[in-house]
C-alpha cells in the first residue's frame, strides 16, 4: 500500500505537462441563488447582536423559555435504542413497523383501508420528501396533470412541483380583508378547474395563514371535489398541533375519506413529534385494492431508488419505539398537547396585549387561526421596521410563528407590532 | 338541514335550479367516473420489477433451506455472518444520548458544518491545497445516492454538457440515477471479460471519444461490481486524457478504506485529479467504511477553481435540495462527526475499518485456495486480484441461476458476489456450489 502512495504521488510529482485545461472554470457562469426566504429569516436572527431579538420566523417548536424542545417520549425512545440496534439498510420503502403506525395516525386505528391493505405507503424524508416523492409519481403516471396550490402557501411546495416538472395552477384561499377563509373563491376555482383536477390541501393549521375551513366548509369541498372527480392530496404537517388532539385534527382527511376519495397524504413527524433534523414522515395512497396498493407502492420505490435508495433509520426508529408502546404513546399525546394548548395561550396573550394598547385594528384572527402560524396582516415595509427598529424576525409576508412568542417576550411583541401598525 | 344546504351550495356553484320540496337534485349526480365510485386515476400503474440487486435479499429471506448463503447486496457481514456496527459508532452514539444538550433541530440545507469540513479533509487529505484556498464546497447528502443526485441535477442544471459516461458495468443505481436527473448517460468500456481485468485500451478509446466536456462517472476505488481498478500508472494515463480532452470527473467513493485497507491510500486517485489544479466532483458514502449504511450518511464536495465560485455553486446546490428534502438527517452525520473530530476515536475507526478490509481479503484467498483445491476448471486468480466488497465471478447467468436453485447461493445475475457476506465456515459451501456450476451448468 506504501508503494501505491508513494508511485502515485512520484507520478504526480512530474509536473504535470498536460494538466488541467484552461484556467477558467466551468462554473463561472453559475449565479449566487437567492436565499430561502423562510431560512434566511434565522441567518439573520442569529447574526444579530441585540440582546432584544426575537425569532418568529421559522416553524420549529419553541418552550416559555423560547428553547428548543426534544420531547421526554423521544428521550425516553433514544435510550432504549442507542447500543440496541443495527444500521442496516431499510427496504426502499422504509421501515414497515413505522409506517403502520403512521397510518394509523391519519386514517383512523381501525381503518377499513388499512385492514385491507388497499394503502400505498413509503417512508419519506419528512413532509418535503414525502410531497416530492408524490410530485415525482404525479409527473410520471399522470404526466398530463398539473397541481392546484392555495394562495399562499408554504414557498417550498412551489419548488417542490416544479423541480418535479408538474405545471402548477393556484386557487383562491386566503382573504385578507377578514384574514380568514375566502370560502366563495375557494369553490368556484375548484368548480373551473377541469375535472379530474389534482389539488393540494393543507390539512390542518394551514401553513403561512393559521386558517383552515370549518368541519361544514371541508364536507362542501368534498362534495365538489366529487363531482368534479379531483383527486385530493392533503399535506398534514401538524396533525396533533393545531387543535392538541390528533384524531380532531385529522378530521379534514376522515370526511374525504368517508365520501369515497382516493387520496393521498404527506405526513411529517418534525413538529409534532419534534423531529426536526431526523426527516422522518410517509408518504400514502389510497388506491382501489390491495393489488393496486402493491403496484403504486412499488413504483414509489422506483423513485425513492435513485434519489437516496433508503430512508434513514434512526428516525423511523423513534416512532415506531414510541408509537409501539402504550404508555410511551400516551405520554406523546400529552406533550402534543402540552405543546399546541402553550401556542393557544401564546395567540390569547399577543391578541389580549394588542387590545389593551388601544390598537385601532381588530386582532380576532389571532386567536381565530389555529396552528403554528399566524398570519397578522402587516405589510412588508411594516415588517422591515419590526426588524430594524425592534429586531423582531419573521417573514416579510407577515407571518409570525406563534412557537416563537413566549410570556418573557409578547408583551414586547405586541408593543413592537402596535408600533407599526397603529397608524396603518 | 345541513344536507340540503350543502346540496344548495352545489347547485349554486353549477348554476343549477334546485327542488327544495322534493329533496331531489336531478342535475347533480357523481359523475360517472367520480372517485365516489371507486375509480383510482392511478388505476393503470403497473407493479414495477424488484429491484435487482435489494431483490436478492427479498428472495433470499423467502428461502427456508438452513445452507442459504446471501452475497447479493453489498453490507459487511462478521466472520460470523452478523451484521457489525463498529465500536467507535456505538461509542459516538453513546456520547450523542448522554448530551442533553442536542436537540434535533433542522440542520441547515447543506447539513452539519462540521461534518462538511471533516468530509472534505477525509477523501481531499488534511493538506490539500483546494481545501485551504477555499474551493471546495460540500454538503451533506443521503449517502452515496444522495450525493450522486444532488451532484447530477446541478450538473443538468448548470453544467454546459448533459452527457455522462460511466463505465462498463457499473453499479445498477447509476443509470437511473443520472437519468432522473437530467442527464443522458452513454458507457465506456471497462471491464475485460477475457481477462477479467481493465479493458484499459477500450476505457481510453471511448474516454478519448467522448463528446466535448462530457461528464465521467470514475469509481474512486473498489469498483463495484468487478472489483478491477486501475493501477496508478493507468490512473495517471487517465487523468491526462481527462483533462486534455477537457472533460469533468465525477467520483463516486463508496469504499474509502474498504478496498485496500487505508484510507489515505483508496483516496490517491481522487487526489491526483484535485492536485493538477483542476475541477471535479465526489460523493462519498460512510454506508460500508463506517457500517452507517441505514443513516444514509454522505457528502458531495465539488472543487472548483477558486472560493467565489464555490460560494456561488454552494448557494445553487441548496436550491437542488430544499425541494427534495429541505435538508438532510441529522443522526449518522452527528455519529460521524463526533469519529471523525476526535484523534482517539479516529485512530479506533483506522483500526476496524483495516479489520473489516483483511477479513474480506482473506475471504478472497480462503475462496481462490478452496476452488483450486477442488480443482475447478478456469483461472479464479481475478478473485484475489480484484479488489474491495465484490468479486465478478465470470459466471454466467444459468450458472448463477444453479446455483440458487441446487445451493441455495443468492446473489446478482451478473456472477457479482459481495465477498462481506462470506465466512470461513460458508465458503466450502460456496466452492461446492461454483464447482458444480462451471462443471455441470452451462
Amino acid at each position: 500500500m506504501a508503494f501505491t502512495t508513494a508511485m502515485a504521488r512520484r507520478l504526480i510529482g512530474r509536473k504535470s505537462v498536460i494538466g488541467a485545461r484552461s484556467m477558467s472554470s466551468w462554473w463561472r457562469n453559475v449565479e449566487p441563488a437567492p436565499k430561502d426566504p423562510i431560512l434566511g429569516v434565522t441567518e439573520a436572527f442569529l447574526a444579530d447582536p441585540s440582546p432584544d431579538k426575537v425569532n418568529v420566523g421559522v416553524g420549529a417548536y419553541r418552550d416559555d423559555n423560547g428553547k428548543p424542545v426534544v420531547l421526554e417520549c423521544v428521550r425516553e425512545a433514544e435510550r432504549r435504542i442507542a447500543g440496541k440496534l443495527n444500521m442496516e439498510y431499510l427496504p426502499m420503502g422504509g421501515s414497515v413497523k413505522m409506517v403502520e403506525e403512521t397510518l394509523k395516525l391519519a386514517y383512523g386505528e381501525n381503518s377499513e383501508f388499512i385492514k385491507d391493505k388497499r394503502i400505498a405507503a413509503v417512508q419519506s424524508l419528512s413532509g418535503t420528501g414525502a410531497c416530492r416523492l408524490f410530485a415525482d409519481f404525479q409527473k410520471r403516471f399522470s404526466p398530463d396533470s398539473q397541481i392546484y396550490i392555495p394562495v399562499p402557501t408554504w414557498a417550498n411546495h412551489h419548488n417542490i412541483w416544479r423541480d418535479a416538472q408538474v405545471p402548477q395552477r393556484t386557487y383562491h384561499y386566503y382573504h385578507p380583508e377578514s384574514r380568514g377563509l375566502n370560502f366563495a373563491a375557494l369553490m368556484d376555482d375548484i368548480k373551473n378547474a377541469p375535472n379530474g383536477s389534482f389539488i393540494l390541501l393543507h390539512a390542518c393549521a394551514h401553513n403561512p395563514t393559521g386558517v383552515d375551513p370549518s368541519e361544514e366548509e371541508w364536507r362542501e369541498i368534498s362534495h365538489l371535489f366529487k363531482v368534479k372527480n379531483h383527486f385530493a392530496f392533503f399535506d398534514m404537517a401538524y396533525q396533533g398541533f393545531a387543535s392538541g388532539d390528533p384524531e380532531r385534527d385529522a378530521k379534514s382527511i376522515r370526511i374525504f375519506l368517508e365520501d369515497g376519495h382516493h387520496i393521498g397524504i404527506a405526513q411529517s413527524y418534525a413538529k409534532n413529534m419534534g423531529l426536526y433534523g431526523q426527516r422522518v414522515g410517509c408518504l400514502s395512497v389510497l388506491c382501489e385494492n390491495e393489488k393496486q396498493a402493491v403496484a403504486v407502492k412499488s413504483q414509489l420505490q422506483q423513485l425513492a431508488r435513485p434519489m437516496y435508495s433508503n430512508p434513514p433509520v434512526h428516525g423511523a426508529f423513534i416512532v415506531s419505539t414510541i408509537l409501539g408502546d402504550p404508555d410511551l404513546k400516551k405520554l406523546w399525546l400529552k406533550e402534543v398537547k402540552v405543546m399546541a394548548d402553550r401556542i393557544i395561550s401564546m395567540r390569547a396573550s399577543l391578541r389580549e396585549n394588542l387590545e389593551k394598547l388601544g390598537s385601532p385594528l381588530s386582532w380576532k384572527h389571532i386567536t381565530k387561526q389555529i396552528g403554528m402560524f399566524c398570519y397578522s396582516g402587516m405589510t412588508p415595509e411594516q415588517v422591515d421596521r419590526l426588524t430594524k427598529e425592534y429586531h423582531i424576525y419573521m417573514t416579510r409576508n407577515g407571518r409570525i410563528s406563534m412557537a416563537g412568542i413566549t410570556t418573557g417576550n409578547v408583551g414586547y411583541l405586541a408593543n413592537a407590532i402596535h408600533e407599526v401598525t397603529k397608524s396603518a | 338541514m345541513a344536507s340540503d344546504r350543502r346540496i344548495g351550495v352545489l347547485a349554486r356553484h353549477l348554476g343549477v335550479e334546485m327542488d327544495f320540496e322534493s329533496h331531489t337534485a336531478t342535475a347533480i349526480s357523481a359523475s360517472p367516473t367520480s372517485g365516489f365510485q371507486g375509480n383510482s386515476v392511478f388505476s393503470h400503474v403497473v407493479r414495477a420489477p424488484e429491484d435487482p440487486i435489494l431483490g436478492v435479499t427479498v428472495a433470499y429471506n423467502k428461502d427456508p433451506s438452513p445452507v442459504k448463503l446471501n452475497l447479493g447486496v453489498g453490507a459487511y457481514r462478521t466472520d460470523e455472518g452478523k451484521p457489525l456496527v463498529l465500536n467507535v459508532v456505538r461509542k459516538a452514539e453513546q456520547q450523542l444520548v448522554n448530551d442533553r444538550s442536542r436537540v434535533k433541530e433542522y440542520l441547515p440545507i447543506t447539513g452539519l458544518a462540521d461534518f462538511n469540513k471533516l468530509s472534505a479533509k477525509l477523501i481531499f487529505g488534511a493538506d490539500s491545497p483546494a481545501i485551504q484556498e477555499n474551493r471546495v464546497t460540500t454538503v451533506q447528502c443521503l449517502s452515496g445516492t444522495g450525493s450522486l443526485r444532488v451532484g447530477a441535477e446541478f450538473l443538468a442544471r448548470h453544467y454546459h454538457q448533459r452527457t455522462i459516461c460511466i463505465p462498463q458495468p457499473t453499479w445498477g443505481n447509476h443509470p437511473k440515477v443520472f437519468t432522473l436527473a437530467g442527464l443522458s448517460v452513454k458507457t465506456y468500456r471497462y471491464y475485460d471479460p477475457a481477462t477479467r481485468g481493465l479493458n484499459f485500451q477500450g476505457l481510453l478509446e471511448d474516454l478519448g471519444s467522448a463528446p466535448s466536456g462530457a461528464i465521467v462517472l470514475l469509481h474512486a476505488c473498489a469498483h463495484n461490481p468487478t472489483g478491477v481498478d486501475p493501477t496508478p500508472q493507468q490512473w495517471e494515463n487517465i487523468r491526462q486524457l481527462i483533462r486534455s480532452k477537457g472533460l469533468l470527473p465525477f467520483f463516486d467513493s463508496a469504499y474509502q478504506g474498504f478496498a485496500s485497507g487505508s484510507l489515505d491510500s483508496d483516496a490517491q486517485p481522487v487526489r491526483m485529479f484535485v492536485a493538477d489544479g483542476g475541477e471535479l466532483l465526489v460523493a462519498q458514502s460512510y454506508a460500508k467504511n463506517m457500517g452507517l449504511y441505514g443513516e444514509r450518511v454522505g457528502a458531495l464536495s465539488i472543487v472548483c477553481r477558486n472560493a467565489d465560485v464555490a460560494g456561488r455553486v454552494e448557494s445553487q446546490l441548496k436550491l437542488v435540495i430544499r425541494p427534495m428534502y429541505s435538508n438532510p438527517p441529522i443522526h449518522g452525520a452527528s455519529i460521524v462527526a463526533v469519529i471523525l473530530k476526535d484523534r482517539n476515536l479516529y485512530n479506533e475507526w483506522t483500526i476496524e475499518l483495516k479489520a473489516m478490509a483483511d477479513r474480506i481479503i482473506s475471504m478472497r484467498r480462503q475462496l481462490f485456495d478452496a476452488l483450486r483445491a477442488r480443482g475447478t476448471p478456469g483461472d479464479w486468480s481475478h478473485i484475489i486480484k480484484q479488489i474491495g466488497m465484490f468479486t465478478f465471478t465470470g459466471l454466467n447467468s444459468e450458472q448463477v441461476a444453479f446455483m440458487t436453485k441446487e445451493y441455495h447461493i443468492y446473489m446478482t445475475y451478473d456472477g457479482r458476489i459481495s465477498m462481506a457476506g462470506l465466512s470461513s465456515k460458508t465458503v466450502p459451501h460456496l466452492a461446492d456450489a461454483i464447482h458444480a456450476a462451471v462443471t455441470r451448468a452451462a
